[in-house]
């Protein structure tokens, strides 16, 4: 999947992205990385040059407005009164703002169990399964075991298989055992490791000497002493933007949350606000639905906002979207 | 993207300056089989969790899967073996031709999103004032949960009081109940699945268009070469491995798209014009309990995905990296 970086940056040093980093720029907008080939640029920043970029510039603006329009709109229905959400013309703001609405929600709603759980689900899932992946990255890259690469091949044949070919019978089996409507059904497949995330690590550890593994042997650690000590502080921002990417996924998932939470006291976000959208659409309720549904996408926005700049260059470098 | 083979031999990473003859695989396999037991054993704890996950939650149920998919099987009782009925079934079954044709209509939307994302890519990659303002923005939709995008648009497609009908209406345009009606409801969905995912493929494109060698567009204008040739003859065989992990990652996704079909159209559509295959599966294992013919199902869609994933992996393996 590193195909998609056909630059010069090779994948397997990410730390030298920093540098290379194509979507760095100044507040003002001037690109800091085309490096050598700005003076040419600037040499022809004619005034054509520049009416085609105030003309992009309306275009993007333009667009950027239809981009952001259906979430600002999901905030101010949910501060309108319902009589404003079905009047005619349209109510762009409500006169009197509801803010009330994002406090009844909690009590009307199942939605503070429904953060709860899907934090449940996110972070153990993610924490777990970060050190199981990380532990057998390293494996796969710098240790010595036979057979490695028909292991290596059969990980990542598994992950060609998609989810829903797979939802029946896994369905099946957790319902033997009793785990419908709890989130072990969630939780327990996705500790054993993301393989996803052992493939990028791996990737990150070639270019890591052997001789420095093989050092740390001769002078007497143990194995796990070498992952923790030597090979964790390597690879970890390469852990962590791999780590917001799939707690971000595994926020958002939808499919297998539906299928095995019933009880409203188990759901997961997501399912909670699915639910409302049906129970309170025929009370025509929309501003809580509205509400629900702003605050449930709002810790990903804001973890989002403040790790973009990690998350934009692990998303341009790798092609995984988490 | 070059890569030393020496760690992926089976016997693991040779120590630098220990590199041995021809020889090795005969005799150096076996003597390092002796010396590194202790290391084997070890490494294979740490794989040992991936492994065993993989066999319990992907090996055993897609032989579990291939085995009920020639079942007649509610999921609760026995297993009653009916060979090939449930794929015979298949082929006279006209909700799931009719769910299969809705999944690959909804793939329209795939080159109209690519287009749409290298012209974005293109704009910003000029000296534009607010680019990463822009950037930001156009990357929201991505991150955003798709249940509470497709909530939100399921409301936005309402035609009384809709946003969308709304602003149509400032135009003088009487737009339709979108989701209520055959005609509209898959282009209504492909409009959001392009607003959603024209994020993600702007980045890469991005990434791409900024990589291509500024002296080739020189020596192109030196040439005399207008901005639509350096287009066509430098940016898209430049951008063209993306363009095709792009489209290959968007047929795996756009296969499985279940999400906002389910939200917005619980139904499955006016007429069954929006059920995607996984939506179809769903509710016939899930609300029919006719769990072998839903296997087999899902067994055709698992098929069609992995010769798409195949796909990618070879050429990709072509382009990047090599795994052995």
């Amino acid at each position: 999947m590193t195909s998609i970086d056909p630059g010069p940056v090779p994948a397997t040093a990410p730390a030298v992205l920093a540098g290379a980093d194509p979507t760095g720029t100044d507040p003002d907008g001037a690109p800091r990385t085309i490096g050598a080939s700005m003076p040419s640029r600037q040499g022809s920043a004619t005034s054509e040059n520049r009416v085609v970029n105030a003309i992009l510039f309306v275009v993007l603006a333009l667009g950027a407005v239809v981009m952001i329009a259906p979430l600002l709109w999901m905030f101010t229905t949910a501060v309108k009164t319902t009589q404003e959400v079905f009047a005619l013309p349209p109510v762009l703001w409500p006169s009197e703002p509801q803010w009330d609405t994002f406090v009844r929600m909690w009590t009307e709603a199942p939605i503070l169990s429904g953060f709860r759980n899907s934090f449940i689900v996110a972070t153990t899932v993610t924490v777990l399964g970060s050190f199981t992946s990380a532990l057998a990255a390293f494996a796969l890259a710098k240790m010595r075991l036979p057979h490695k690469n028909v292991i290596f091949l059969a990980l990542l044949s598994g992950i060609m298989i998609p989810f829903p070919t797979l939802m029946i019978p896994q369905f099946v089996m957790f319902s033997k055992i009793g785990w419908v409507d709890t989130l072990l059904p969630l939780i327990v497949p996705a500790v054993f490791g993301n393989i996803i995330m052992v493939f990028f690590l791996r990737q990150y550890l070639e270019s890591v000497p052997n001789s420095v593994v093989e050092a740390a042997k001769i002078d007497g650690a143990s194995y796990f002493q070498i992952f923790r000590v030597m090979i964790l502080p390597i690879i970890r921002p390469a852990i962590a933007a791999q780590f917001i990417l799939w707690f971000m996924t595994v926020w958002n998932d939808y499919l297998a949350p539906i299928l095995y939470l019933n009880s409203e006291e188990k759901q997961t976000l997501q399912v909670v606000i699915a639910n409302l959208n049906v129970e309170f659409a025929t009370q025509r309720d929309y501003p809580l639905i509205m509400a629900a549904s702003f605050v449930a996408l709002l810790p990903i926005v804001i973890v989002f906002l403040i790790f973009q700049r990690q998350i934009i260059e692990s998303v341009a470098l790798t092609g995984t979207k988490g | 993207m070059s890569q030393t083979t020496d760690t992926v031999t089976d016997d693991g990473p040779a120590p630098a300056g220990s590199s041995t003859p021809p020889a090795r695989r005969t005799r150096s396999a076996k003597d390092s089989n002796r010396l590194h037991r202790t290391e084997h054993r070890w490494a294979l704890l740490f794989v040992a969790a991936p492994v065993v996950g993989f066999l319990t939650f992907t090996l055993y149920p897609i032989l579990f899967a291939l085995y009920a998919s020639f079942t007649s099987w509610n999921g609760l009782g026995p297993m009653r073996f009916i060979g090939l009925d449930n794929y015979a079934a298949l082929l006279q079954d006209e909700y799931f031709h009719q769910s299969l044709f809705n999944t690959l209509f909804y793939m329209i939307g795939i080159p109209i999103g690519l287009v749409l994302s290298l012209l974005l890519a293109l704009a910003l990659n000029r000296r534009i004032v607010g680019r990463t303002a822009f950037r930001t923005i156009y990357y929201v939709p991505v991150i955003s949960s798709l249940a509470a995008i497709a909530i939100v648009w399921q409301f936005a497609y309402n035609g009384d009081f809709g946003l969308v009908n709304q602003v149509l209406a400032w135009f003088g345009i009487d737009g339709p109940d979108w989701l209520q009606n055959t005609a509209t409801v898959k282009p209504a969905l492909i409009i959001l699945a392009v607003w959603k995912g024209l994020g993600f493929s702007m980045l890469l494109y991005l990434a791409a268009v900024q990589s291509v060698p500024q002296s080739l567009y020189e020596a192109a204008s030196l040439d005399g070469a207008n901005a639509f040739q350096k287009f066509r003859t430098i940016t898209v065989p430049m951008v063209r491995p993306v363009t095709f992990f792009l489209v290959i990652t968007n047929i795996i996704a756009g296969a499985q798209i279940f999400t906002e079909i389910n939200i917005m159209t619980p139904t499955g559509g006016p007429e069954f014009s929006s059920a995607s295959v996984v939506w179809y599966i769903v509710r016939k294992a899930f609300q029919y309990q006719q769990m072998g013919y839903a296997t087999a199902m899902a067994i055709v869609l698992g098929l069609l995905v992995m010769i798409v994933t195949v796909i990618q992996f070879r050429l990709n393996r072509r382009n990047s990296f090599s795994i052995d």
